[in-house]
C-alpha cells in the first residue's frame, strides 16, 4: 500500500501526502514549504538580461512602462499597464507584433520565451514577421500600446507569470485582437502555465497559440466569443469526439 | 448632491458624495488608495465614521453611490430591495444598525428575516464602523443552509472546497490529489477545479473524470469545473455533467462585462443548470467568486471603495440562490490589499457582509507570493473565520496550489480548525466518511478507494 501511494504522488506536482492518519504537517515538509516560499520571493525582484534573450530570439525594440521601480510595480499596476513618455514605436503595421513582458517572473521570460519563439515561428507565418519588443517592468496591458503604436493586427504578450511555490518559472501568453489601450481582459484568450516542470511545454503552447492566431484572424476578435477548441492535448483521454460529432 | 461632515479634534472633514463618506471611513487598503478614494489621514477616517453613524440607513435607498440609470448591479439592488424586511431598521442611522447587530435583539431568526431588507450598501457602511471581533460576533449569529447533494452551512459544520488543481490538468494527476483531500475529510462544499485551460472539449474531460469519481464513491457531493458561465451553458447543451455552475462576479456593470458576463446572461445559465436536475436534495446550483479589487481591477469602480463595491457582488451572487459564495480574499496581490493585516481585516468584512445579506458564504484564505503575508497570517485568518462560523473554506495539497500559483489552506489545516473548534464536515457527506472507516477504512475498505478511484487495477 505504501508503495503504491507513493508511486502515485508521482502522477501530480502538487504537494499530496497521502497520509491515510491526516497526522499534522511533517517538519521537514514545512521547511521545503518555506524554502519554496522564499525562491518564489526572490524570484520577483530579478532582472532580465536582454541581451543574452537577443542573442536567442533575434533583434528587439526596448520599451519601458512607467513603474520606475519593481516596488512601484508592485503597488501601481496602472503604471505597468502604461507605456514611458519617451516610448518610440516604429508602425510597421504587421499582422502580429510580439511583446516579451517581465511581469512578475523575470526568470520564466527568460527560460520559456525563446522555446514558445522558435516553435511558434515553425508553425505559424505570421509569428516569422512579426516585430519583437522587450517591455521592462511591463503588465500583459502594456501590450495594448505597444500593438496599436505599432499598427499591429494584434498583439501576443509572452509574460512571467506570478511566481507559485511549484514553480516559480511559469509563462503567460496573452493574444488580443485589435489591441488598444483600455482593451478589456476578456477581450484576450489565455494560454497559461507553460513551464518544464508538469505544465504545457512551450512547443504545446505553441500550437494553441497558432491555432488562435489563425481562428482569431477568421473571427475578428479574441476572447470569451472566441472558444479555444484547438485539439485537446492528445495525451488526456478523448470524449473530444463527442463534442465534435454533436 | 448631498454633502457630507464630521468634525475630529475641532477640525471640520467634508465629504461631497455618499461614495466619498464611504471610501473615506473604510479601513486601509492599498486599493483604495491605488483609486484615490482612500482618507488622506488617520483623523479624517474617524470623522468619516463619525459622520457615517449618524446617517439614516433609508439614505442608501435614495442616493446610490452608482448611478441607478448606468449600472444593472444598482437597478437589481434598488428593484429587489424588500422593503417589508426593511421595516424595523426604516428608521435607524448606520450607528444604530451597529448597535442592533450586536444586541440579543439580532438573533438566528431576526438575521435571516432582516437579509432581504439590507442592501450591500447599509451593510457595507455598517461594517466600517466595526472592529475585527464585531464582524465575528454578528456573522457567528447568521445561518445560511443551502443544499444540493448535501446539506451546507448548518450551526456547528465547517465545509471545505476541495482544489485538486493539475497544471496539465491531468485526470489522474488530480484523482491523486482529490484522493489526498478525502483522506483528510475534505471535499464536501464541492470538488473544484480550475482548469488550466478553458479549451471545451478539456472541460468536458474534467468535468467526466469528476462526476466519474464521485459516482464511483456514491459521494453524497458535488463537483465542478470553474470555467466560464457560457461555457457551462455550451457544455450542458453537450450533454456533460454539469452539477454546479461557476462564475466570478463583480459589484458593477462594467467590472461584470470585464468578466464577459451580465445579469442576462447569469439568469440564463441559472435557468439552464435547473432544467438539468441533478441535485438530489436541493437545487442551490450557482457557485460564484468575487473578491475587493475586481472592479478597479477592470476600470469600472466609479470611485467607489473595494469594499462596498465587493458587498455590491453580494446582491448579484443572491439574486441566483447560490450554493456557495466565496472571496479569493489575498489572491488579488498587494496593489489591493498590502499585506497580512489587510488580507485578515478584508476577509472577516467578506464574510459578515455576505452572511448579512443572507448568502452562503466561504473564504479563499489565501495570499500570493508577491505580498506581504506568509502561512501566520493565514492560520490567524482561518482561526477567526472558524470562530465566525464561515460555511466553507477552499483547500489544497500541501497549501500550495500548483496551477494558480498561489498559497491556500491545506487540509492539514482543515483538520486543525475542526479539532479546535470542535466543528464538523455536512452531515451527509460525514456519515459517507464514517461508513468508509467502519469499512476498513477508505484506503482498505472493501471495494478501496484507489480500485474505486481508478487509480490501481
Amino acid at each position: 500500500m505504501t508503495r503504491t501511494l507513493s508511486k502515485l504522488s508521482e502522477l501530480t506536482p502538487a504537494r499530496v501526502r497521502l497520509d491515510a492518519k491526516a497526522t499534522p504537517l511533517p517538519l521537514r515538509n514545512l521547511l521545503n514549504f518555506q524554502e519554496d516560499h522564499a525562491s518564489a520571493r526572490d524570484a520577483i525582484f530579478e532582472k532580465v538580461d536582454w541581451t543574452q534573450l537577443e542573442a536567442t530570439v533575434g533583434p528587439l525594440h526596448h520599451v519601458r512602462s512607467r513603474a520606475h521601480s519593481r516596488e512601484e510595480y508592485l503597488r501601481r499596476p496602472d503604471l505597468g499597464r502604461t507605456l514611458s513618455r519617451d516610448a518610440s514605436i516604429p508602425s510597421s503595421r504587421p499582422k502580429l507584433a510580439i511583446v516579451l513582458a517581465d511581469g512578475l517572473s523575470p526568470p520564466a521570460l527568460v527560460r520559456q520565451a525563446p522555446l514558445v519563439i522558435a516553435a511558434l515561428r515553425e508553425q505559424n507565418e505570421d509569428a516569422r514577421d512579426a516585430p519583437v519588443f522587450a517591455a521592462s517592468e511591463a503588465r500583459v496591458a502594456l501590450g495594448d500600446a505597444v500593438g496599436e503604436a505599432a499598427g499591429a493586427e494584434m498583439v501576443l504578450v509572452l509574460i512571467g507569470e506570478r511566481p507559485g511555490l511549484s514553480v516559480s518559472s511559469s509563462l503567460g501568453a496573452y493574444l488580443t485582437y485589435a489591441p488598444r489601450p483600455g482593451t478589456r481582459d476578456s477581450a484576450r484568450n489565455c494560454v497559461s502555465n507553460i513551464h518544464d516542470k508538469g505544465g504545457l511545454t512551450a512547443e504545446k503552447a505553441a500550437s494553441r497559440l497558432s491555432w488562435l492566431i489563425v481562428a482569431a484572424q477568421r473571427a475578428g476578435q479574441t476572447g470569451v466569443a472566441l472558444k479555444d477548441e484547438s485539439p485537446v492535448d492528445p495525451s488526456l483521454p478523448s470524449p473530444t469526439q463527442d463534442i465534435k460529432e454533436t | 448632491m448631498a454633502t457630507y461632515s464630521g468634525t475630529v479634534r475641532g477640525e471640520r472633514f467634508t465629504f461631497n458624495s455618499l461614495a466619498r463618506l464611504l471610501a473615506a471611513a473604510t479601513p486601509e487598503k492599498s486599493g483604495d488608495q491605488l483609486a484615490g478614494v482612500a482618507a488622506s489621514s488617520a483623523r479624517e477616517r474617524v470623522a468619516a465614521r463619525r459622520a457615517l453613524a449618524d446617517l439614516p440607513l433609508r439614505t442608501f435607498l435614495s442616493e446610490s453611490v452608482v448611478p441607478y440609470e448606468i449600472d444593472a448591479v444598482t437597478r437589481l439592488i434598488i428593484d429587489s430591495h424588500d422593503e417589508a424586511a426593511f421595516t424595523p431598521f426604516s428608521s435607524m442611522c448606520v450607528g444604530d444598525l451597529r448597535d442592533w447587530l450586536l444586541g440579543d435583539m439580532a438573533d438566528t431568526m431576526s438575521l435571516q428575516q432582516a437579509a432581504a431588507g439590507f442592501i450591500p450598501e447599509m451593510v457595507a457602511a455598517v461594517s466600517k464602523l466595526m472592529r475585527n471581533q464585531d464582524l465575528i460576533r454578528v456573522a457567528r449569529k447568521c445561518e445560511v443552509v443551502t443544499a444540493f447533494r448535501n446539506t451546507l452551512g448548518g450551526r456547528g459544520t465547517l465545509s471545505t472546497r476541495l482544489q485538486p488543481n493539475h497544471p496539465a490538468d491531468d485526470p489522474r494527476g488530480i484523482a491523486v490529489a482529490i484522493l489526498d483531500g478525502l483522506l483528510f475529510g475534505a471535499g464536501d462544499a464541492v470538488i473544484g477545479i480550475n482548469p488550466a485551460t478553458d479549451n471545451l472539449g478539456n472541460c468536458y474531460d474534467l468535468l467526466c473524470t469528476l462526476d466519474d469519481i464521485r459516482a464511483r464513491l456514491q459521494m453524497p457531493g458535488q463537483t465542478c469545473v470553474l470555467t466560464h458561465v457560457t461555457n457551462a451553458m455550451e457544455l450542458l447543451k453537450r450533454a456533460a455533467p454539469v452539477d454546479l455552475i461557476f462564475q466570478s462576479v463583480a459589484g458593477t456593470q462594467g467590472a461584470n462585462e470585464g468578466f464577459g458576463v451580465t445579469l442576462d446572461i447569469l439568469q440564463e445559465a441559472w435557468e439552464a443548470g435547473l432544467s438539468a436536475q441533478r441535485g438530489t436534495i436541493g437545487n442551490n446550483l450557482m457557485y460564484f467568486e468575487t473578491g475587493q479589487g475586481a472592479a478597479l481591477s477592470a476600470d469600472a469602480h466609479h470611485g467607489v471603495d473595494q469594499q462596498t463595491l465587493e458587498a455590491r457582488a453580494y446582491a448579484v451572487a443572491r439574486a441566483y440562490d447560490p450554493l456557495l459564495v466565496n472571496t479569493v480574499v489575498g489572491f488579488i496581490g498587494p496593489e489591493y490589499l498590502y499585506d497580512g493585516r489587510q488580507i485578515i481585516r478584508a476577509g472577516l468584512e467578506d464574510h459578515f457582509c455576505g452572511k448579512l445579506l443572507g448568502l452562503p458564504m466561504g473564504v479563499d484564505v489565501c495570499y500570493t507570493n508577491h505580498v506581504q503575508a506568509d502561512q501566520d497570517d493565514m492560520d490567524v485568518l482561518a482561526t477567526l473565520l472558524a470562530s465566525a462560523g464561515v460555511n466553507f473554506l477552499i483547500t489544497v495539497p500541501g497549501a500550495d496550489d500548483a496551477m494558480l500559483g498561489y498559497q491556500s489552506l491545506g487540509f492539514e489545516d482543515l483538520a486543525y480548525l475542526r479539532e479546535i473548534t470542535g466543528s464538523r464536515a455536512a452531515p451527509e457527506f460525514e456519515a459517507w466518511l464514517e461508513a468508509a472507516h467502519a469499512g476498513g477504512g477508505l484506503l482498505e475498505g472493501p471495494g478501496g478507494i484507489l480500485e474505486n478511484m481508478g487509480l490501481v487495477a
